[in-house]
């Protein structure tokens, strides 16, 4: 056990803070993210320049465009990046899910065309698994992908995609065997954007943004070597997916968490708190040492024998539950002016913004509940509920 | 960065857990023979020269057994002020202490000797009497100390830091300890009791309290192992991070307990189940040295305030940035 960085990840550290400080453009330190992180050419470039120089994709191979870094390198470039209020890569889905998947379920010919625009930024990918009638139950998609001429017709309706107004590719779940049920005859396939028959409809949010949006495929053609896995076995596909949505995202949420908390203090000594706030700062603050030494531990473990610790499984609950707090918090210490949006707010309506954004957390990614059912089912080894 | 244990800690659990289930009530003697009171005392004075560290994974099992003795008065509240020579005697298993730095003094019916805060030292304290009063938790007995003269002067009041950081670090591991047996009652009990035909622990109304029983418990578990590292090796966040860790670990602990009981119904409200006991140290920990609302407004004032509390504990500034 030693908390304190080895000499290697002292120097990682180092360079990596010096090269945000002198790389990261002004006006998008402290960028509120949302939307408007798509307007301009910006964040691309900030994108572009992180690919650049090595840092998007770390622990991704070296032949992919990776650095081939460990996964204790990328947690110190989440917490720096976060330190730094540096916005992060804009190829959420891209980088974070789809890359991942393909890195352990793609051909050759798939890993070589697809994962380094990803990160580049020159291809932002959207992922298409919600239905109206699929949501915590993914097992019920129903979008259908027929064989037809060697290549497979798609029709149905995916809903909730982010990004998918913006994207080239989706990663897409569907269901190719009609007589099917549940989680057998599922397909994983690729499918580009912008093929005829893809029509997509943007959805706007609580915030008053549109990052997601309704997708509707009425015939569309996808060729054959666009199947991820095999056919029938969508749902080991999917399963990866998830499993790096819930997972490799710890770090990340964890270190945005920790500067929220630090605003949130930095609010609380301009505005004042009173006795009984000042007892909930500290809380939340007490709240991110622990996740982030959680994370620490579930790290260390994945360092040293290849799997996470089980205790990683709680990361992303806990994260989407203190966001919640914390920007209900920051409201709270706003008083009457948190009724104030945009301009008007204090901050520009950061912590508006940050507060109804931070509802979909427990929602996105697996809800709450079902997170819950996963800690109990998986991690107690209780009876299953379903 | 390493949040692992090495080997050698990790078979000290393993033996730590399998006496404790053989030997529920240990002497003080026993315990100096496998070691556990010179964990952390030097070589030459009898102890393995060990750390906070080892001294955590004994106190996480301690509390898991609810072992009563002097344990956590000598190791996690005395062993600061004592000189090297009773330090020796410590190893060795000749004498235990207590000290008392409050009114209610731990562990005051089992330490063989008394040390007692005055003025700019803390000193043995020498033929007082002693009242052992009755307590909740029957396993965990306080007194209070009356008359008497201090004796030798032990040690600089300067070490009364290291001895609340240690304090405080000690009693979120135990918490985590004792929590982490109640969860396994609750886990237990879930899966084998039926009622409408099904394992209860199939209903979400149980299950999920103990899915959050597990969340707290391991986050409570990260904060005490940061803590007991910080104190191991003396870091400059030591203090903050065993307040951090005492005012999260207790709640945690006291919380898990709770949703044990509840999923027990019945049985859970008996005398007669352990979970009552491990309930009532859970309770104690949360009142001994600080509660956790005190503990969090001197975290509060760290990072709110210009001037840190009044207290003078936290006197480190904390950093609020990642990883240093
Ligand atoms: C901001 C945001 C971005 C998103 N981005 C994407 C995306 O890019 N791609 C994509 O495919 N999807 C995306 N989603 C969709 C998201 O994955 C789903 O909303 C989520 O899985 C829940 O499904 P649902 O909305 O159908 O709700 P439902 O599944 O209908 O759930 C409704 C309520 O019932 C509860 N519930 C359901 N089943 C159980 C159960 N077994 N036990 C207990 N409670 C249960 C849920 O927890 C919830 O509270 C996004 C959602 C949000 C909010």
């Amino acid at each position: 056990m030693d908390l304190r960085d080895t000499a290697d990840e002292a120097a990682f550290r180092g360079e990596l803070r010096s090269w945000i400080e002198e790389n990261l453009p002004e006006e998008l330190q402290g960028h509120r993210g949302g939307a408007a992180r798509f307007e301009g050419e910006a964040m691309r470039g900030w994108s572009r320049a992180l690919h650049e120089a090595g840092f998007a994709g770390l622990t991704w191979p070296t032949e992919y465009g990776g650095s081939g870094a460990s996964y204790t390198h990328q947690a110190i470039f989440l917490e720096e990046m976060a330190r730094a209020e540096a916005p992060p890569h804009v190829g959420v889905i891209g980088l974070g899910m789809a890359g991942p998947t393909i890195m352990a379920h793609g051909s050759e010919e798939q890993k070589a065309r697809y994962l380094e625009p990803i990160l580049s930024a020159d291809e932002i990918w959207c992922q298409g698994f919600s239905e109206p009638g699929a949501g915590s139950d993914l097992a019920a998609v129903r979008t259908s992908a027929r064989q037809k001429n060697g290549h497979f017709v798609v029709d149905g309706q995916k809903v909730w995609s982010s990004f998918a107004h913006l994207a080239s590719f989706c990663i897409l779940l569907t269901r190719s065997d009609p007589e099917s049920t549940r989680h057998a005859g599922l397909t994983y396939l690729i499918v580009d954007m912008h093929a005829p028959g893809v029509d997509v409809r943007p959805l706007t949010q609580i915030t008053g943004e549109a990052e997601f949006n309704e997708i509707f495929f009425d015939g569309v053609e996808v060729p054959a070597e666009n199947l991820l896995g095999e056919i029938g076995g969508g749902w080991q596909v999917a399963m990866t997916t998830l499993l790096h949505e819930r997972g490799t995202l710890g770090f990340a949420l964890q270190a945005a968490l920790a500067v929220q908390v630090r605003k949130l203090a930095a609010l609380a000594r301009d505005r004042g708190a009173d006795p009984l706030q000042r007892d909930r700062i500290a809380r939340e603050w007490i709240e991110v040492q622990a996740l982030r030494f959680t994370n620490y531990r579930a790290l260390s473990k994945l360092v040293k024998t290849g799997v996470p610790g089980p205790e990683g499984s709680i990361s992303k609950l806990v994260w989407s539950e203190a966001n919640q707090r914390v920007t209900k918090l920051a409201l709270e210490l706003l008083g009457p002016d948190a009724a104030l949006a945009e301009e008007n707010a204090p901050y520009g309506g950061y912590w508006q913004h940050q507060q109804l954004r931070s509802r979909g957390n427990t929602i996105e990614a697996g809800t709450s509940e079902v997170l819950r059912n996963i800690v109990a089912e998986r991690v107690l080894g209780l009876p299953k509920s379903r | 960065m390493d949040f692992t244990f090495t080997p050698e800690q990790d078979a000290l659990r393993e033996q730590a857990r399998a006496f404790l289930a053989a030997n529920p009530e240990p002497s003080w003697k026993e315990l100096a023979e496998l070691g556990w009171t010179g964990v952390s005392i030097a070589e030459e004075d009898g102890g393995a020269g060990l750390t906070f560290v080892e001294e955590a994974v004994l106190l996480e099992e301690l509390g898991r057994a609810l072992y009563r003795g002097p344990f956590f008065s000598t190791v996690a509240v005395t062993l600061p002020a004592l000189p090297d020579d009773l330090r020796a005697e410590v190893a060795a298993g000749e004498t235990s202490w207590t000290l008392a730095f409050g009114p209610l003094v731990p562990d005051l019916d089992t330490a063989d000797r008394v040390a007692i805060v005055g003025g700019d030292g803390i000193y043995e304290l020498e033929g007082a009497e002693r009242e052992i009063l009755s307590t909740t938790d029957e396993t965990r007995p306080v007194g209070v100390v009356r008359g008497g003269d201090p004796g030798r002067r032990l040690a600089d009041s300067g070490v009364l830091e290291e001895i609340r950081n240690r304090t405080l670090a000690a009693l979120a591991i135990e918490a985590c300890g004792v929590a982490r047996r109640a969860l396994e009652f609750g886990i237990e009990h879930a899966s084998t009791r039926e009622q409408f035909g099904k394992p209860i622990g199939v209903y979400q109304a149980v299950s999920h309290p103990l899915a959050d029983a597990y969340t707290r418990l391991e986050l409570a578990r990260s904060l005490s192992l940061w803590a007991a590292w910080c104190v191991a090796e003396n870091d400059e966040q030591a203090p903050i991070a065993a307040a951090a860790a005492k005012a999260f670990a207790a709640e945690a602990a006291v919380q898990v307990c709770e949703t044990a009981i509840q999923v027990h119904g019945g049985i859970g409200f008996t005398w007669e189940h352990v979970l009552q006991r491990l309930y009532k140290r859970a309770l104690w920990i949360e009142s001994f040295s600080a509660s956790s609302s005190t503990l969090r407004a001197e975290v509060a004032a760290a990072l709110l305030d210009a001037t840190p509390a009044a207290s003078g504990f936290v006197q480190t500034p904390v950093s609020l940035t990642q990883g240093g």
